[in-house]
């Protein structure tokens, strides 16, 4: 029984197809299906093969499908992107991964310079189906550099996908759709979810829309827009706002870049109040860009200015002083209440 | 210290042979190689003066250094990848890119780069300094992980070789045994930087004792010893025997590109030596010398070169606007609905911007 094995019969009812997962369990059998699938997959990354990745993302794959296709890489990011461009251009579809966001900085020439442009630079004759995944965010107590929300850097490039899941039946079918994909994906693990609710995901290789936000509750007082990690919190808000009798729509971005507007503004359409919920830094931020959209083209159906509840402009602080920076359920409801409440 | 002590030669500036050539160089491979070195400086030379006219974007130009690539492109099989620089002008042309392909890279066209020939896999220049190494040791992955006889040649300046990507690649190309040559051209200017500044090195070719990877140096205008290198080294990684960094030796004798001056940081008594080390001239006297070569061939050869050049530049003039909804098509594979607005909006642009409605 490979480890992989393992950790599923520890922790899933295994019916059919249907595996109890985790978000991170499920980002490992998405990885399993799409190496089984498809040869032209390969993973690379550090400690990725015989660790199975710091977070065990990448469990077992190595014991599958071996060395050749399951690549430790010496300790060097730049590299690492590097060589799933090279890879891609060749037609492999390689899955690199970023041990944390906060180490992502030295992909950044590779991701803008090269993936994002191979195929309109050749125009066509190359392309560039890479997923570069990378565990993001705070809230788990993490050493210096290993908190950050970093995605706006991506979503601001052009020939870029960047998608974050925030769920383990959305972890899997997205990271299916990403690496099928014929275009370079960054692809965001919220972390502090990886090992919370785990949720019955049906292995069937399936993909769920990229490109699209996901409703995960219909509502017509508010909309509450947000992706990764802080949904549990917008969640949580919209079930207190249910107590109060307001009926807030809760909206998963989950590709923030290129962004499904359409979907936000018939939203706002119904409730006329909006308020956009990210971990991440204020300004020019996903949040930024969302806001200034909705008034650009749904400023008619705004009966009150959209609020944000961000991170502060500041450094992730240690992790003694991370709840100060993490936007709370809270500061989501008196966010709401001010949208509400305008007139 | 360990440090490469010999420089591959058969030529010598004065058309010595300096040992005798290898059999793979025949008198036939001999004048392949001085016809194509004579194409590539005569179209050089048009290049810049088209740049100079305004009828070229900023250009790099490959003057003195044109044997080091064409090396290249003569010793790589066909279904070899080359990842290049912005000097690799000699390989591309041997590799069936065509004139017209190269005006138009420099001219601002991206269609440039749609190659034909056996460059089909071989990636566009990189500008980004050294990040093509780090194709290139994905590109030999791929090979290695399909388990294909193939090898991938990758080429940069000496500059280029204090950046991480140069180590991080040749480190890994180590690591992994990948079938990949790197070519440093070892121009001895990046800019206005002489290769003094760059490392405290002996020879660049020593950073490959970092990553447990063979160095070697070679005579970059002497193209008979890059051809013979090259080859080598391609053997030896098509046996899947590992990865190899050669330094080929030559001098930047242009601009480092026709926006820079290089008079502003370099003597006319260096650049004046340097010319009677460069490529072409000890390959002709070494072709006279030997009766391979005549006076009436020389004629002829430049007034080929001249009408391929003339049919090139016709070529290249009659070629059509690309549709600005092109920057667009090959954004993604599938325009995701977000930018189509801005598909079209270029589109109007475009059209009023030539003067239509």
């Amino acid at each position: 029984m490979t480890a992989h094995q393992n950790a599923l019969h520890q922790n899933a009812e295994i019916a059919n197809n249907t595996h109890k997962v985790t978000l991170v369990e499920a980002v490992n059998l998405a990885l399993h299906r799409m190496m089984k699938e498809d040869p032209d997959v390969v993973v690379l990354g550090e400690d990725i093969a015989t660790n199975g990745g710091v977070f065990r993302a990448t469990l077992g794959l190595k014991e599958q499908f071996g060395c050749k296709r399951v690549m430790d890489t010496p300790l060097a990011e730049t590299l690492i992107a590097g060589v799933a461009v090279g890879m891609a251009s060749q037609g492999l579809k390689p899955v690199a991964e970023i041990q944390f966001m906060g180490f992502i900085y030295a992909t950044l020439e590779h991701m803008i310079d090269h993936a994002a442009r191979m195929r309109n630079r050749t125009r066509g004759r190359l392309t560039c189906p890479m997923v570069l995944r990378a565990p993001f965010g705070g809230g788990i107590h993490a050493p210096e550099h290993h908190s950050e929300s970093t995605e706006a850097l991506f979503a601001h490039i052009p020939g870029l996908r960047v998608v974050i899941p925030s769920s383990p039946a959305r972890a899997y079918g997205l990271l299916i759709s990403a690496i099928q994909d014929p275009d370079p994906v960054v692809f965001l693990e919220p972390k502090r979810i990886y090992r919370m609710n785990p949720q019955n995901v049906i292995d069937d290789g399936e993909g769920l829309p990229l490109d699209t936000c996901f409703t995960l509750r219909e509502g017509s007082d508010i909309t509450l827009i947000s992706w990764g990690a802080m949904i549990k919190e917008t969640l949580e808000a919209a079930d207190t706002l249910q107590q109060q009798n307001i009926s807030a729509e809760v909206i998963d971005v989950a590709t923030i870049s290129p962004l499904d507007i359409n979907t936000l503004l018939l939203s706002i359409e119904k409730t006329g109040r909006c308020v956009i919920v990210q971990e991440a830094a204020r300004s020019c931020s996903v949040s930024s860009d969302i806001s200034a959209q909705l008034s650009e083209q749904g400023l008619l159906y705004l009966q009150a200015p959209v609020q944000r509840v961000t991170g502060y402009d500041i450094p992730m602080p240690y992790f003694k002083n991370e709840h100060l920076y993490m936007p709370t359920t809270q500061d989501i409801l008196s966010a709401a209440k001010k949208a509400l409440e305008f007139v | 210290m360990t440090t490469v002590k010999t420089c591959t030669q058969f030529i010598d500036a004065n058309g010595k042979l300096t040992q005798p050539l290898p059999d793979s160089i025949t008198a036939e491979r001999l004048l392949e190689f001085y016809k194509t070195l004579v194409l590539v400086r005569q179209f050089d030379k048009k290049t810049v003066s088209l740049q100079r006219t305004g009828q070229l974007g900023t250009c790099a130009s490959c003057l003195g250094q044109e044997a080091i690539s064409a090396g290249i492109g003569f010793a790589m099989r066909k279904d070899d990848v080359l990842a290049p620089y912005y000097r690799d002008q000699a390989a591309h042309i041997i590799r069936g890119v065509s004139l017209t392909s190269i005006l138009q890279y420099w001219g601002g066209d991206e269609r440039a780069n749609l190659f034909n020939g056996e460059a089909q896999q071989d990636l566009p220049n990189s500008i980004p300094i050294a990040t093509q190494i780090t194709h290139a040791a994905g590109i030999a992955s791929a090979f290695k992980i399909r388990s294909e006889k193939r090898a991938v040649v990758t080429t940069c300046g000496e500059g280029a070789t204090s950046r991480g990507d140069f180590y991080e690649s040749l480190n890994l190309a180590g690591v992994w045994q990948l079938p990949m040559v790197v070519v440093i051209n070892n121009n001895q200017w990046a800019i206005s930087t002489p290769s003094t500044l760059q490392s405290h090195a002996n020879h660049f070719a020593d950073k490959a004792a970092a990553a447990g990877i063979e160095g070697l140096r070679v005579d970059g205008n002497d193209i008979c010893a890059v051809y013979d290198v090259v080859e080598k080294s391609l053997q030896k990684a098509h046996a899947g025997k590992g990865a190899t960094l050669i330094e080929a030796m030559s001098y930047r004798l242009c601009d480092h590109t026709t926006a820079d001056d290089a008079t502003r940081y370099r003597s006319a008594d260096e650049v004046n030596q340097a010319w009677k080390n460069e490529p072409i001239k000890r390959l002709q006297t070494y072709l006279f010398n030997n009766t391979l070569w005549s006076p009436e061939q020389e004629q002829q050869l430049l007034s080929d070169c001249q009408q391929k050049i003339d049919d090139t530049l016709a070529q290249y003039n009659a070629i059509e606007a690309a549709p600005a909804s092109d920057f667009f098509d090959y954004l993604y594979d599938t325009l995701p609905d977000a930018y189509q607005w801005q598909r079209e909006h270029i589109q109007t642009k475009s059209r009023q911007m030539m003067g239509g409605a």
